[in-house]
């Protein structure tokens, strides 16, 4: 149920549906949709051109709780309902919120062809590294190893990477951000939304019943300063607790090196989002914690015609001499006439 | 000196050409139909290939069969047996044997019939020096060695030369059934337009073949057969498919919607995207997905933007979609999924025709979980099915069924073409702006259709999807009386269909003995056999149903006034089965075959008699 028909500008509130969100205290997924509501309201575009489209998992109940359109699908499929979607209205903010569980495992297939097809729609995958809305197996991202409900002797299954994923299926824009630094997230939904054609952002998200501290190597307060490190497009990857560190190649390989602030740069690697190559946004993939910093921003931001458009092209393109007659599609080429 | 040749008329005949599939069978029977259509006869064809590409030459597995039937009279069936059969190889004598009429004519290429021909095709001895053939009439003509020599001047070389022997073959049917061939030569001369050596070397083939059989003395009489009395109007030849097609894309015309069309590739469904693809002067949006779900979650995609979603596959196809048809029937959006059914289970025989999924589109999902199925009788009916298909989809905000058939798909036949003004509008109201809260599962108290809200429209922003709904509000809701309320509302809306559809009606005498109860391509034979049956006297009746969920309403009435109910299907008995659930006590009696092929004539008129 809506309420009557909102007008700009929007408050966060405006886009707070009425239904009672039921993820669990602590769940990173309310930081996102916080952000999410909060984000949206800052843009100028009428709240009725929105439409969040999701699968199945604890993420996927983000639709009810946005008061814009929303699509609850099935398992995996909700790349595939918002590409038809997509094909037939060009004019909606469309967002697929999926997990590592619905986006990589069941629902892979369409994730990776939604991207090689660059269809004009936001996908964020909300990454926690567990099934846990059927209470604690393993997933497509859980680490090697990892002991669940599923995997009492551990998992004996390589992890999959969301963003080689993405850079494998040539998404022309994908980004990493987390569930608790609302600021950088608030900027990369802003950076998604505004890119034409497949945005594709990880969300690394902490599920506190499941697979609590997940990331906390990575992203807690102690450690985050060295373990992470935040893409700035045409700066050095610098990190560190005093920004005094940085990365340059070796052959193939990254590399930690000192840095000072305003220094020589000229060995360091220059963070490029728009490369047109993706071998430089999947090195940046392959950096991993332990071994390296993991990176945070847009990895890649590329311009290329989206599928919508191209189908639309192509219709307007077989109509510039006018649109089909329905007397010439029913008699065809060939008809002969039987009596008077 | 060549003696004058006699003319006599017939009033049917059924030719079938067969080869390898690489030989061309289907495009020769193809141009003899163009032919036959303009020469006004009526006609029903019967393409039969296999599912391999191009099969080892020469082997039982790539024999491609092409039967027509083309009559004075209206016909409704491709012909039980052949008058003659057109053998290219000895694999295509050996494929199609059983399938000529005793005392039949059997054309044979005479230069393929060597040592290793003869041992890819198991024949143990040479069946044209042998007994084998001592039933039928026997052509024997050197197709190959007539076709190099009539292109010995033409620049073409080895196989291309060879490749031109059907068009020989062609030729010599145009000269028996006293056929025109301006109409293949104009088709030749379009197809190879960029290859002028090839229209040259084509049309000498055909004339070639046309020549010979005026010549050759084995064959005396050219057989004539008159136009049919067919209804005054334009016609046009059409296959199942093109015809579904054609509707799918004039319903979205009619109703002022795109039509979206998610596939993937699959026999026999494919042609209709095929056919769609073709048709962006139309607005018509293909999308060929990644895989079958990702067809029919887009085509959902597109019905929840408010334009015409629809998805085509065959029966394996229909299981993947079978959870995403599920969320449609839960979200309540019209779709229409085409199920061009062929030979299961599992892979089955997939260039094969039945009628095995009836119960699958029925039943085949978790829940109660009704939808609406219908299913056209003959190749040209699949174009009125597909305007029925959309309009009690937008009408009712349900996912319908299209159950067509392999057999309907590739078979052709004569259309009289509709008018085109005449063609009914289909209404669509969706929702505005309003000022009260908006209510997605509110229901029209006729059709208890849900408002169709389309994203972008002002104020009405709403959630759907695949959880239990509220009545009213669509939120998700768990209450065990609710779920119960909307489990029973959506079966009382398909069944409300059943208001909005036409009365079965019979054929032949009102009540009686025995009334065939048929459905989906099974029509053509049933009507053969009973209109033969009805020459013959015998009193008999023939009802087909259209609309197979819901039925129509007077299915009862019409049972209860025979004695016994006939269901052919094939299938092990699908309809019965939903017919004896709905109908106890009435005497319904099955005829089911499931080996690939439709019904004969002859089988039916069998069955018929067995029971009177």
């Amino acid at each position: 149920m809506s309420e009557a028909v909102l007008k700009l500008p929007y408050t966060k509130e405006d886009f707070v549906s009425g239904q009672e969100v039921r993820w669990c205290p602590g769940c990173g997924d309310y930081s996102i949709l916080a952000t999410m509501q909060r984000t949206l309201s800052k843009f100028d575009l009428p709240i009725e051109k929105y439409v969040f489209v999701s699968g199945i998992g604890c993420s996927s109940r983000f639709p009810y709780y946005m008061n814009t359109y929303g699509f609850h699908t099935i398992h995996g499929r909700a790349p595939t309902i918002a590409t038809g979607l997509r094909c037939v209205n060009p004019e909606l903010s469309i967002w697929v919120i999926t997990g590592d569980g619905d986006g990589l495992s069941i629902g892979g297939n369409h994730l990776i062809h939604c991207m090689r097809r660059n269809v004009d729609i936001n996908i964020l995958l909300v990454n926690n590294r567990i099934y846990g809305l059927t209470k604690g197996q393993y997933s497509p991202t859980s680490e090697k190893g990892k002991i669940t409900k599923s995997s009492p002797y551990g998992t004996i299954e390589q992890p999959i990477n969301a963003l080689c994923v993405a850079i494998a299926s040539e998404a022309t824009f994908i980004a990493r951000t987390l569930d608790t630094d609302p600021t950088h997230m608030s900027y990369i939904l802003e950076r998604a939304a505004k890119h034409k054609g497949v945005s594709f952002v990880e969300i690394y998200q902490n599920c506190l019943i499941f697979n609590d501290k997940a990331f906390v190597p990575v992203t807690g307060r102690e450690t985050r300063e060295d373990r992470m490190v935040y893409l700035k497009d045409g700066q050095p990857l610098v990190f560190g607790k005093k920004k005094d560190k940085a990365i340059r190649l070796k052959g193939l390989y990254p590399e930690e090196v000192n840095y000072t602030a305003g220094g020589d740069t000229k060995d360091l690697l220059i963070h490029n989002e728009k490369d047109e190559n993706p071998h430089y946004a999947y090195f940046l993939t392959q950096m991993e914690h332990p071994e390296m910093p993991v990176p945070f921003g847009v990895f890649r931001a590329i311009e290329k015609p989206t599928y919508d458009e191209m189908l639309d092209e192509q219709i307007r393109q077989a109509q510039v001499k006018g649109k089909g007659d329905l007397k010439s599609l029913i008699y065809g080429p060939n008809t002969w006439k039987v009596g008077s | 000196m060549v003696a004058v040749k006699s003319k006599t008329s017939a009033n049917t005949i059924t030719i079938r050409f067969a080869g390898d599939s690489g030989d061309g069978m289907q495009l020769t029977g193809d141009q003899f139909t163009d032919t036959t259509a303009v020469m006004g006869n009526d006609f029903a064809t019967f393409p039969d290939y296999p599912a391999e590409i191009r099969a080892p030459q020469g082997t039982l597995p790539g024999v491609s069969s092409f039967q027509i039937q083309f009559s004075d009279n209206i016909i409704f069936t491709p012909g039980d047996q052949a008058d003659v059969l057109v053998a290219m190889n000895p694999a295509a004598l050996k494929v199609n044997l059983k399938t000529v009429k005793k005392g039949g004519l059997i054309i044979v290429n005479e230069n393929s019939f060597g040592e290793d021909h003869l041992k890819k095709a198991a024949w143990k001895t040479n069946p044209l020096a042998d007994n084998t053939l001592k039933d039928f009439q026997v052509l024997k003509v050197a197709l190959t060695d007539l076709t190099r020599n009539a292109l010995k001047d033409h620049p073409l070389k080895g196989q291309e030369v060879d490749r031109c022997k059907n068009f020989f073959a062609l030729g010599m049917m145009f000269w028996m059934y006293d056929r025109r061939f301006e109409h293949t030569v104009a088709w030749i001369e379009k197809r190879f337009a960029k290859r002028p050596e090839m229209v040259a070397a084509n049309i000498a083939t055909l004339k070639a073949g046309f020549n010979f059989a005026d010549i050759t003395e084995t064959l005396q009489t050219q057989i004539h057969v008159p136009k049919a009395q067919l209804e005054p109007g334009v016609y046009r030849k059409i296959t199942g498919n093109e015809a579904t097609a054609i509707g799918f894309v004039t319903a979205a015309q009619l109703a002022g919607k795109t039509l979206f069309y998610g596939s993937y590739p699959i026999t026999p469904a494919s042609s209709i995207l095929h056919e769609l693809a073709k048709h962006k002067v139309y607005g018509v949006k293909t999308f060929q997905a990644e895989d079958e779900i990702a067809a029919i979650g887009a085509a959902i995609g597109a019905s929840f933007g408010g334009q015409l979603g629809i998805t085509g596959t065959s029966g394996p196809g229909v299981c993947l979609k079978s959870e995403a048809l599920n969320l449609a029937v839960m979200t309540e959006l019209p779709l229409v999924v085409i199920d061009v059914q062929r030979a299961g289970p599992s892979t089955g025989m997939p260039t094969k025709t039945e009628q095995g999924d009836l119960l699958q589109v029925m039943y085949g999902r978790n829940g109660d979980s009704p939808v609406a199925v219908i299913a056209p009788k003959t190749p040209s009916d699949c174009f009125q099915m597909a305007l029925e298909a959309v309009r009690l989809a937008v009408k009712y905000m349900t996912p319908v069924i299209f159950l067509s058939e392999g057999y309907l798909a590739e078979a052709a036949e004569p259309w009289k073409l509709p008018e085109i003004e005449k063609l009914p509008k289909i209404e669509i109201r969706h929702p505005k702006e309003e000022k009260d809260p908006f209510l997605p599962y509110s229901r029209n108290p006729e059709t208890l259709a849900r408002p169709w809200a389309v994203p972008g429209t002002p104020g009405l922003g709403h959630r759907i999807g695949g959880l239990s709904k509220a009545d009213l509000t669509g939120n998700v809701s768990y209450d065990p009386d609710n779920n119960q309320k909307m489990i029973l509302l959506r079966r009382e809306k398909v069944a409300k269909i059943a208001n909005d559809i036409p009365d079965l009606t019979v054929e032949g005498p009102g009540s009686g003995k025995l009334l065939v109860l048929g459905w989906g391509g099974t029509f053509g034979a049933i009507y053969q056999a009973i209109s033969d049956l009805t020459q013959e006297g015998v009193k008999v009746s023939h009802a087909h149903l259209n609309y197979l969920n819901p039925f129509p309403k007077n299915l009862k009435n019409v049972l209860s006034r025979f004695e016994k109910i006939l269901v052919p299907e094939l299938n092990m008995g699908q309809l019965i089965m939903i017919l004896r659930d709905h109908f106890p006590g009435v005497n319904f009696l099955g005829l089911n075959k499931m080996q690939g092929h439709p019904f004969s004539v002859f089988e039916m008129k069998n069955k018929i008699r067995e029971l009177l």
